[in-house]
Parts: C-alpha cells; structure tokens; sequence
C-alpha cells in the first residue's frame, strides 16, 4: 500500500476545505483515544481581533470596560513592537465550544491547535469536576449577553461615570466574588432576566430587615459580643455586598452579581492552567503523532509541528534571563506524559511511588486524572521523582527572620515530597491569595464593616490593600476596616477606608 | 459536527468602544501629554499620531495580594550546585526582608504607553482651541474634493435634471419618430387637396380624410417628454487645485516674551498651518524672531532660544519685505504672515510699521494675522496697527489671552469671501 495516499495536504496554505479534512481526521482519533467533548465551532479570525479576544479576557462579549481598553492598547502596543507574538488560539469554554483561530497560521499550526483547543481543552472543560461544578456551558453565551445588555441599559439609565465606578469597584474584589464550597443554581438567561426584577423588588425589602434587630428587647448584659453579623465569616465579599449592602441602589446589586457570576465562571480556570494547558498539550502531541504513523500528514508538516510545540513547552532554568517562573505548559505536558510512562512502563520506582497507577491502562489513569483533579491536588498526587529530576527542580525558602534565603530541598531522595509539596502549595488558590473575610457589622453603630486577614506563614497584604478597602466601602456605602490577625492572636487594623 | 464560521469579514474595531473609555477615562493625562508633544514637535509635524505615555500608577487596577515579606518557599527549576541547606544571600531586588516597607518604595515609575492615532491626536489638540466641529471636520480631512461639472448622464436624481437638454433631446426624438408618418400624411394631404380640387365626391376623398386622421391621431400619440429624454447634469469630485503658499512667522524674543506666551504663540501658528495645508500643497514656513533687530532662524530657534532686549518690529517687516522680493515672487506664491507679541514696541518705531505695512507689504499679502498675548493694556503698536486693518481688508488682529482665545481669529481668515 502506498502509504503518501493519505496525505491531506503538503504546503502550508490552509483553506476551509482542508481544515475541514483535518478536522475529520483528528476528531476521529481524538474519539478512538476516548476523548469526550462538546460539538465544536471553529472560528477563523485576524490578528486585530485576536488582540479583541485577548483584552476581553477571552470574553467572546463582554460588556464595555476602559479596563479591557487598557488591556487592547498594551496587547496592541506590545504586538506592533514585536515584543509577542499573538497566541495561536483562544477557547471558550461553551456548548458549543468556539475556539478562535488565527488567519495567520500555516496549516500545520491550524491542526495543532485544532487538536490542542478543540479536542484537548474541549474535553477538559466538559469533564473536569471543577468545570462541572461551577460553570454552565450551555448558558454562558446567553448570560454574557444579558450582563452586556444589562450594563449598556444602566449607562443609558445612570450615566457611563456612575456604571464604571461600581463596575471598578467590583473587578478590584472579583476575585473575592466567588463561592468556593457551594453550589449555585444554574439558571438560564431568560430565567435570569426573569427573575431579575423580582430579585431587585424583594432585595430592597429585605436589606432594611437587616436593621430591625436594634430594637428588640434590650437584656442588658446578654452577652452583647453574641450580636456578630454575618453569624459566620463570609468570604464571597461580593455575594455579601450584593444581599447586604445597606444603601445600594438596585441596578447597582446586578451589577455587582454580574461581575461576581462571571468571575465564578472562570474560578475553575484560575485552579486548573497546568492541567489544562498540560491535557491540551499532551493530546495534540498525540494525535499530531498518530495523525503522522497512519500517514495522513508529510514530514516538513511534523517538523513545523514540532518546532511550535518545543517552543510553547521550552522552560528557562531558574538563572536564565528569559526566567519568568514554571512553564505551566512544560510542567503540565511532562506529568500526563510522565503519567503514561508509569501505566505503561513502570520503573521500581514508580512502582513503590504509585502503587495504584503502575502498569495500569494508561487512557483509564489519564482520563481520571483530568477528571477528578485541580493542579495542587494533581501535583500532589502524581508529580514523579523522576519528572522531579528530569526538570531539576529545587525549593527556596524565603523567611524575612534570616538573613539569607535556603535552598530547602534539591532533587534528591530525601527532596522529592518536599518539593512536591512545595509546588502543589504555590498553586493553591488559598495559599496564593490572601484569606480575607467578612467578620462584622457595626449593626449597632455605624454600620462600619470589618474584614478579617488571616495570614498565611506571616506574608503580610500588599500595598493595594488600602485602595481596595476604599473600593470596597464605596460600594457598602459606609466605613470599610480590615484587620490582621498575627500569630498571637492580637488583631491590628491594617487599613480602613471610606 | 464541527461548524467552521469565517468571522474576518465582520468585527472590525470591536474594542473601538473599550478603547475610547479608556482614552475617556484618562483624559487629563493623555491631555497632558499631547501638549507635551505639541510643544516639543515642529509646526510641521503637528499632523501625526503620537506615541503617549501616562504614569501606570493611574492606569493600575487594585487587588488584595501578597505583599513581600514572610516565608515563602519557592520551587523553581533548572538546578545546577546547589544542594539542601545552601544558604545564600538575598538578591538586591527581590523585595523581601525584615524593611520590607521600605524597598518597596524603590520601585520604578513605570509608564503605561500606547499609540494615538492621528484622529485622536489632533481631537486632543483641538479641544483647548475648541473650534468648531465643522472646522475640525475639515481640518482633519486629509483631501478636499470639490464637485465640479462633468458633462451630462442618463441618470440622477430630479433635481440635477438640465431641462433645456432634455427637452433637445425630445424635440429630436419626436421629429425622428414623427418623420415616417409625416411623409405618409403629405401625401395623403396632397392627394386629398387635388381631389378636393377636382370637385369629384369620390369615397376616396372619405378615405383619405380617415387615414390623415389615423396618421395625426399617431403622430399625437408620440410622447412630448419621454424618460429616455431625460438627461441630469453630472458632477464628479475632483481634488482641489493646489497651489504653493509660504507662511511667514513673526515673533518678538525680547525678555517680556515669556515661555507661557510663546506656546500660545506657537499653538496659533500650528493652527495657522494646519489651515494653511488644506488649501495649499505646497508650504514653506519662513521664521523670523527680532528684538532690535530681525533675523531668519530655524524653528528650534524661533521657539526655544532666548534673547533679550529693547523691541523694533519695524526690522522684522522689513526683513520680511526683503525676503519676499528675493525668493517668493508674488505671481508663484500665496503669502500668510502671522506675527506674535506682547505689544511692546520703541514708541518711535511704530509708525514705521503701519507705514512699512499700509505702502509696502500689505499689498503683497493674500493675509496679515496679528496676535497680542497681552490682554488689556495696549501700547503704541497696538492703535497703529489698528489704523492698517481699517485701510486692509486681508490684515486682522486679536488680542488674546488664553488658548481658546485663538480660534476667532481663524473664523474671519476662512469666512468665505465676496467673488
């Protein structure tokens, strides 16, 4: 059999036609290897909106912001100069599942990220718990749509200053707008619109309800510290500000829900880039590959391929000066690689490392790896000595009560769990954010709010402490304190602001 | 199962709108900055974009974070000596340590910089100046077109019908359709009045008189104006014809000259300028400075030198006069002449002038524009001058004290003129 027969294509031209062959191709692998996924829309875009995607924070509509203005000038800026090049793709997390691809690509670079976008990151998002936890694939097109709508409505009704205030105010706490431990409803955006006005109606009644615990019987001396509200810190400060705010004018509320409905959204994002870069990584190698042993693609095809791909996954060691942190492609792609090689060709290592895993049916391990786990918990469970070794990683401690720092643990045997713990840490979400609540209200008083930091290994706030404290109270609408509680368990107000 | 959308046709300009907030939002800073830049760009340049850079600290978006400071251990990669235990000592800019406060202060001032478009650039520009929009309109307008006659066409709209053509043309169309009928209906008329002449009463008579009937009955029914007739008269747009104009600027540089006023000065010549490029291609600009005496420089000098002195503007005219019958012969050029000061002038001199003007100059001139940046108090020079504009219709002046004040002088300048 003459294997050139299935060659697709051999020039670097792409045109509809072509993608739609390729598309053909590596879907089909991509199904033999058990890749579940959403239907997909591929769309072909420029170079300019490209820079659109980027500054909308892959918002494919966002609503109007000068913060996304910003984000276009910088990204149009640095582009011109030639100081990046763009990313070769951008992908939505919706039902369908739209990826953006660039015009400017070869028709090697559009398989790649056909593979990578459309079938990596694709099945990522409709199978790992963490997306189907908290975002709704299905709605989220048609939410983006009604928040945009509604905001253009409010700057209409309020004015364009008035909007972009509350609007600066919620993105400086968006990342404090999230529920971390529940569930919330889905709802689709008709039910959404629909129950907006009942919610603006019955939100104003009950806010004054807050108030009406003052004048209740007056036992003088029962324990008045009791009277604490909310009852139990509350960490979604947003969720909190929209129920509670004492003063906040209705279409403010929305708004406020709007920015903290879209930063839930991309909560599973934020937990997720090793391993979702590292999934999407891992199967376009694959299927490049697998597209390359059944002969559908020429050699020059896998060599512009494997350029692109030793580029996106090229780690600078710690002293070079292209050194900007860990490479969350290289550490991703290495350990679902690295993870294959357990399954599939255990060392004694491996084996007394990962006893469950080694010799196992690879696709089986992988396929519940993405599933069930979020990048600390993923590295913790499955970063390997010898994937330790191979990157050569290190730890250095940084304690601000010695003098020099220390290298407090090397790739060695008695390195390995320390480092792996080290690096699960530096991705937690919850180590890597401060952890700030809402403690108190001065019901009785000024009805000041009291917001709580609990340091972490005493890693104090940064200096935009005080001007996100101000955002804050600018939408309470009364004074805003935020205190530290250090070791001893002495509180000190760190800033205050109204 | 895959669905491929082309989305390149649509969406263009998609963060027009982010964009514009932002520029928006930070007004007074990008403000600053292009008069920062029009200060320090040549009257030439003034019609380009312009690179700006605001301080990022304005442009910066709060979060709660870790600041520096506390333990932290870090893995990184790419181990090559180092075993566990090393210490080593902290790196000068890493921000942590015990005075953590302090080292933070260190950072640099970053700038936040992006691209103005020429647009945005010039719109900045105009708002001290605030023109109005119709001006700003045409003065950002690269080309002007002016619609001229080009002939006639079949179509248009009822306005632009030429009557006197369409109806040739349907005099024409009718005699031409009328013409096999007339030959027809002569000869019956011929025929008929021999008949008639003979006396006989024959049914041929009948039947003639029904075919003339038939055939005027025909004839009749040719239309008087028919669409087809119609014909409108055409224009097209063609670019203005474009001549040469030399721009003289006059400024005093002795010592009351302060910066704050040659700015305002310098903005009235960009305006002077950019007005001057719409009309004509071509432009040369012609500097001269004088105190007590005059002298041709280059605009670095013009603007930025400093000299000081007693005042005699009667040099500059004349230094202006000499320059004109050298290089620009009247017949080849358009000749402006902007001239700024304080209105300090040697009280003898200033009768010099509006005579140097009224004989010499003034006639030479297609515009003499005068600005005094000195609001109430008028000296000598001032009244002389005043004697001039009433003998010149092409001379103006104006005194001004802030920017916006410089406009008025622009509106009499292009107010259009009696042919």
């Amino acid at each position: 059999m003459n294997i050139t027969e299935n060659i697709i294509s051999d020039t670097s031209d792409w045109s509809s036609d072509l993608i739609q062959r390729y598309d053909a191709e590596i879907s089909r692998i991509a199904a033999d290897y058990g890749l579940d996924t959403y239907p997909n829309q591929i769309e072909i875009i420029n170079s300019e909106q490209m820079m659109d995607a980027y500054s909308s924070v892959g918002m494919p509509l966002g609503y109007h912001h000068w913060s996304f203005g910003k984000q276009f000038l910088e990204t149009e800026q640095r582009y011109r100069r030639g100081q990046m090049g763009l990313a070769y793709e951008i992908v939505i997390n919706s039902n369908p599942c739209i990826s953006y691809l660039m015009e400017e690509n070869s028709m090697p670079m559009q398989a790649l990220v056909i593979a990578h976008a459309c079938y990596g990151h694709n099945s990522f998002f409709k199978n790992n718990y963490l997306f189907q936890t908290w975002t709704n694939a299905d709605a989220i097109i048609d939410y983006l749509l009604f928040a945009k709508k509604y905001v253009s409505d409010c700057e209409q009704q309020h004015g364009i200053e008035e909007v972009e205030a509350v609007l600066d105010s919620c993105h400086a706490l968006m990342n404090y707008g999230v529920d971390r431990y529940k569930h919330p409803p889905g709802l689709s955006a008709q039910e959404e619109s629909g129950r907006q006005k009942e919610r603006e109606e019955y939100l104003q009644t009950q806010v004054n309800h807050l108030w009406s615990t003052i004048p209740v019987k007056e036992n003088a001396d029962d324990t008045p510290e009791e009277t604490r509200f909310p009852t139990e810190p509350e960490e979604n400060l947003l969720y909190f500000v929209e129920k509670n705010a004492p003063l906040m004018e209705p279409w403010k509320r929305e708004l406020v829900r709007i920015v903290r409905k879209i930063a839930q959204y991309f909560y599973p994002q934020r937990q997720t880039q090793v391993m979702n870069e590292g999934w999407a990584t891992f199967w376009h190698y694959t299927i490049l590959n697998t597209l390359y042993d059944e002969g559908f693609v020429t050699d020059g095809f896998m060599m512009e391929f494997l350029q692109s791909h030793t580029n996106v996954i090229a780690q600078p060691a710690f002293d070079s000066p292209y050194y900007s942190g860990i490479n969350p492609y290289t550490l991703g792609f290495n350990m679902f690689k690295d993870l294959r090689r357990v399954c599939e060709n255990p060392s004694d290592e491996d084996r007394s490392w990962f006893p469950d895993i080694a010799g196992n049916d690879w696709q089986k391990t992988l396929d519940f790896a993405m599933r069930n786990f979020k990048d600390e918990s993923f590295i913790r469970q499955f970063l390997s000595p010898r994937l330790i070794r191979e990157l050569r990683l290190f730890s250095v401690l940084d304690d601000d009560e010695q003098d020099e720092l220390e290298i407090s643990a090397i790739h060695d045997e008695s390195g390995y769990r320390h480092i792996r713990a080290a690096l699960a840490k530096q991705y937690d979400l919850s180590m890597r954010e401060p952890n700030i609540q809402i403690y108190n209200v001065d019901l009785r008083g000024d009805r000041s709010l009291t917001l709580r930091h609990i340091p972490q290994a005493r890693r104090p706030l940064n200096r935009d402490t005080n001007e996100v404290i101000r955002h804050l109270s600018r939408l309470w609408g009364f004074p805003v304190h935020i205190e530290t509680i250090n070791e001893t368990g002495a509180e000190n107000i760190t800033a205050s602001g109204y | 199962m895959t669905q491929i959308i082309d989305r390149r046709i649509n969406g263009k300009h998609k963060s027009a709108v982010n964009r514009q907030r932002f520029l928006r939002r930070f007004r007074q800073q990008i403000k600053k900055a292009v008069s920062d830049a029009i200060d320090s760009r040549s009257i030439t340049e003034v019609d380009q974009g312009e690179k700006i850079n605001i301080p990022s600290k304005d442009t910066h978006e709060p979060v709660f974070g870790h600041g520096p400071g506390g333990r932290r251990d870090a893995v990184h990669p790419g181990n090559r000596e180092f075993v566990s235990g090393d210490r080593i000592a902290r790196p000068p800019n890493s921000g942590g340590g015990g005075g953590s406060e302090a080292s933070d202060q260190g950072e640099g001032e970053d700038e936040f910089a992006f691209q103005l478009s020429r647009e945005e650039f010039l719109e900045f520009f105009f708002e001290d100046l605030e023109l109005p929009d119709l001006v700003k309109t045409q003065l950002t307008k690269i080309t002007n077109f002016k619609s001229v006659r080009a002939g006639y066409s079949t179509t248009g709209v009822p306005s632009n019908i030429d009557i006197v053509r369409s109806l040739t043309g349907a005099l024409a169309r009718r005699i031409a359709l009328r013409a096999p009928y007339s030959v027809e209906l002569k000869e019956a008329q011929t025929e008929l009045f021999a008949l008639q002449n003979t006396g006989e009463h024959t049914t041929r008579i009948e039947e003639l008189e029904e075919e003339i009937r038939r055939l005027e009955d025909k004839i009749a029914t040719i239309p008087f104006v028919d669409t087809f007739d119609l014909r409108y008269r055409n224009r097209i747009q063609k670019p203005t014809p474009t001549t040469q104009a030399v721009m003289f600027c006059l400024m005093d540089v002795s010592g009351s000259m302060d910066e704050a006023r040659k700015e305002m000065a310098k903005r009235f010549f960009i305006l002077l300028y950019m007005f001057l490029t719409k009309t004509y291609e071509n432009i040369q600009v012609v500097f001269i400075r004088h105190h007590t005496t005059a002298k041709e420089v280059n605009e670095e000098d013009f603007f930025y030198s400093r000299e000081t002195g007693g005042t005699v503007v009667s040099s500059a005219l004349e230094l202006m006069l000499k320059i004109i019958k050298e290089r620009f012969p009247t017949n080849d050029w358009n000749i402006y002449a902007a001239q700024a000061s304080d209105g300090d002038n040697w009280d003898g001199d200033s009768p010099n002038c509006s005579a140097l003007l009224n004989n010499s100059i003034m006639p030479l001139l297609q515009y003499f524009a005068y600005i005094e940046i000195m609001p109430h108090n008028h000296q000598s020079l001032w009244r002389h001058y005043e004697s001039v504009k009433t003998q010149h219709r092409n001379f103006d002046m104006q005194s001004i004290d802030s920017n916006n004040e410089i406009y008025p002088v622009f509106r009499k300048l292009f107010a259009r003129k009696p042919a």
